[in-house]
């Protein structure tokens, strides 16, 4: 049918162009070619997530309890009672705000710096991507290396850097302290996900016409005040795009912690407990209980980004 | 024409692509789950597997290997494929209670008509034999033993120290440990990675202060956790960790290179490290050398890797075959030199083995047996996952939350009751 479509497309002359136009158009015809995507939507995303409510709410609680009865929320309120739970949760929140505000930052100098048209932009905006390229397993075993906590003169990685240019007061123990894990785990991800970031905001003042920063510059504004009130404002939809983004790839940090720290209890977030509890514990109606409380934190970032993009498009 | 026949080819290639899936392996093939793809595991598999294609040479050996982390990740994997009713013909478990939820969930077969056909009733010892005994069914074939409570040190780094020989009490290593940190040398190699090695040391403390008898009270209820017995053990694991390498992120291996370089002095590590180092080049005797850990000589605190026969196995008759092979003496010969273990059978040939090795196999006959912790043999995988857990928090934390600890240690008991 595809095929038959084509030809007709060469043949077309002018007064056969409505008839074309009305089948694309068509309903049916749309639908049809959606309908495998919906159906395999239905089944593996929204399925699924439906499966795991009902497991969050029953007795499943170990591999040999084969008890689906419902429990309500017996197993949520497990969870807050849970100290590894919210042990996890509160290093998921540092996490998060940690690595949000990190990247932004510098992913926003490093556009900023590039934005100029400086010479040589290609290369480093393909330099400052590279780090995207990479996995977060590849790099975490190697991050691994360079926070190692070692001091002094069994020092390596990062420490021992600090140590050879004479700065060894910054020398510091990164994941393994209790206070300060979260902080040092958010390093390798702000230095993965800033180059992104980076783009994204490149390409946000790149859309941006000249003639506003000339009008600006001819009404006697500083450079400064340029950036304040002219560019920044415009870049609000950017900045929201990078926040979703961030904030989703966040919460569902696994395999970075996973490849750095692995099932450490220093380190551990939701995604890793989760695993745990589902594939140590076997209590699969607890595990599903943490996978959708993750689900619910994406939601509340995600759901009114979403209707927001929807009403933005209404009103074009 | 030309595009249609493009998509000829395009639909041979999608059905070429489900045809060779491995889905279901074919009649006559035996598939076996492991952890072991690398190094002295992987070389003692296959010697077992040469083994076993003597006996069956039309079985077709199928190895689903899920490498690393001393089978965490490869736990995982199976625990999805028993639950979704996709078992393979045989998996490794640790002998023990590492097996008791695919008891609880009937997904293992009772092997203990096995046993007495074969002998194994007769050259496994007795007390290993209670202890995988479950209401008087045994699941599971054990193919080798590591012994857990091993002290290692370099003698070129303990003579520094002016120590000449290995101590004899747990007391004893901690006025050592103080010996080392003197001739600036870390007393203690610590492995922080994953939390296990630590709990590994930390059960080890555990055995040496209290005594087997109260050890093995404390994984049934008998001894309790918030006794002072366990307060003195946690006590002098507190010590023992202030004399620790100051990187909390080592994996073993890397933990076990201070004490062969001679940065470290002790290392109280399971006894497959003898076979790590040796294939790095290091001679035992030499380069490193070994006792029992101190305080709990004529105590073997084992750990076993074993074979199961899973419910609904798709080729239940080339399981038992492997499981036959794994359990005879020709097997376990061939498998244990390799890996660095020792035969569960006590008829097995000493001269196959190294010094260390024919030591551990003279231990295992005469020696009082207590189980591992961190590997499978008290608890289940919850209770042991829950207890690394609980140690590595003390241990990230310095050491300094004794109460919190000893609080941990009595929720992990009721994690694995629970499960």
């Amino acid at each position: 049918m595809a095929v038959a479509s084509l030809k007709n497309l060469k043949n077309l002359n002018d007064g056969r162009m409505p008839k074309r136009k009305k089948k694309v158009n068509s309903p049916w015809g749309g639908f049809f070619f959606v309908l495998p995507s919906i159906i395999a939507m239905a089944i593996f995303v929204y399925g699924m997530i439906g499966w795991t409510v009902r497991y969050s709410f029953s007795n499943r609680t170990s591999a040999w309890k084969k008890d689906m009865s419902f429990a309500g929320m017996a197993r949520y309120t497990e969870l807050l009672q849970d100290p590894e739970f919210t042990h996890a949760f509160s290093n998921l929140l540092k996490f998060t705000i940690v690595f949000m505000i990190g990247t932004l930052i510098s992913g926003l100098i490093m556009a900023l710096l590039l934005e100029k048209g400086i010479r040589g932009e290609g290369f480093f905006r393909s330099t400052y991507l590279y780090p995207m390229a990479i996995s977060f397993i590849a790099m975490g075993t190697s991050w691994r290396w360079l926070m190692d906590s070692a001091k002094g003169d069994r020092a390596t990685g990062l420490n021992l850097i600090f140590d050879r240019i004479g700065l060894g007061f910054l020398e510091n123990t990164w994941y393994t302290s209790i206070k300060g894990s979260m902080f040092a785990m958010a390093l390798p991800a702000i230095w993965q996900m800033s180059g992104y970031v980076m783009a994204l905001f490149l390409a946000g003042f790149r859309g941006i016409p000249d003639d506003l920063r000339e009008a600006a510059r001819v009404d006697g504004a500083s450079e400064f005040k340029i950036y304040r009130h002219i560019l920044f404002p415009q870049l609000s939809p950017t900045f929201l795009t990078i926040l979703i983004i961030l904030g989703h790839i966040s919460m569902k940090v696994f395999d970075l912690i996973y490849g750095i720290a692995s099932k450490g209890y220093v380190t551990k977030v939701l995604a890793i407990y989760m695993w745990q509890v589902i594939f140590d514990f076997q209590n699969y109606a607890k595990g599903a209980a943490i996978a959708i409380v993750i689900l619910l934190m994406i939601a509340v970032v995600v759901i009114p980004y979403l209707i927001y993009v929807n009403k933005t498009e209404e009103a074009k | 024409m030309l595009k249609k026949s493009k998509l000829v080819v395009a639909l041979a290639a999608v059905a070429l692509v489900a045809s060779t899936a491995p889905a279901a392996p074919a009649a006559g093939s035996l598939e076996i789950f492991t952890w072991w793809a690398s190094g002295g595991e992987a070389a003692g598999l296959e010697g077992m597997t040469t083994e076993f294609t003597k006996q069956n040479p039309d079985t077709e050996f199928v190895n689903a290997a899920v490498a690393g982390a001393a089978g965490t990740n490869a736990k995982g994997v199976l625990v999805s494929r028993m639950e979704a009713g996709n078992p393979p013909d045989t998996f490794q478990a640790h002998a023990g209670a590492e097996l008791s939820s695919y008891v609880k969930a009937k997904q293992i077969e009772d092997l203990t008509s096995l046993y007495k056909s074969e002998g194994w009733d007769k050259v496994f010892p007795a007390d290993l034999i209670k202890t995988l005994t479950t209401k008087g069914k045994i699941y599971s074939v054990p193919v080798n033993i590591h012994r857990a409570n091993v002290l290692w040190w370099n003698p070129a780094a303990a003579k520094k120290a002016g120590i000449t020989s290995a101590p004899t009490s747990l007391d004893g290593m901690i006025a050592d440990l103080a010996k080392f940190k003197k001739a600036g040398i870390d007393g203690i190699a610590l492995a922080g990675q994953g939390d296990w090695a630590i709990a590994h040391l930390f059960d080890y403390v555990l055995l040496a202060s209290m005594g087997p008898d109260k050890f093995n009270g404390l994984w049934n209820g008998k001894t309790k956790w918030n006794k002072k017995d366990v307060k003195t053990a946690i006590k002098k694991f507190a010590k023992i960790l202030s004399y620790g390498n100051s990187s909390k992120s080592l994996d073993w291996p890397d933990a076990g290179k201070l004490v062969t370089e001679g940065k470290a002095g002790y290392f109280i590590m399971g006894d497959w490290a003898s076979s790590q180092w040796q294939s790095e080049g290091l001679k035992l005797g030499k380069d490193y050398t070994w006792a029992p850990g101190p305080g709990t000589s004529g105590i073997y605190q084992w750990l076993s890797d074993s074979f199961t026969l899973p419910v609904g196995a798709p080729n239940r008759e080339a399981g038992i075959a492997w499981l036959k092979v794994a359990g005879s003496l020709a097997g376990q010969d061939a498998f244990n030199p390799k890996k660095g273990s020792i035969a569960v059978r006590t008829d097995s040939d000493p001269k196959l083995y190294d010094s260390y090795l024919k030591a551990a196999m003279k231990s295992w006959k005469v020696d009082r047996l207590v189980g591992s912790t961190v590997h499978g043999v008290n608890y289940g995988n919850a209770g042991m996952s829950a207890y690394n857990s609980v140690v590595g928090k003390f241990y990230a934390g310095n050491a300094k939350d004794k109460k919190g600890f000893a609080k941990g240690l009595v929720a992990a008991y009721k994690t694995n009751k629970a499960a």
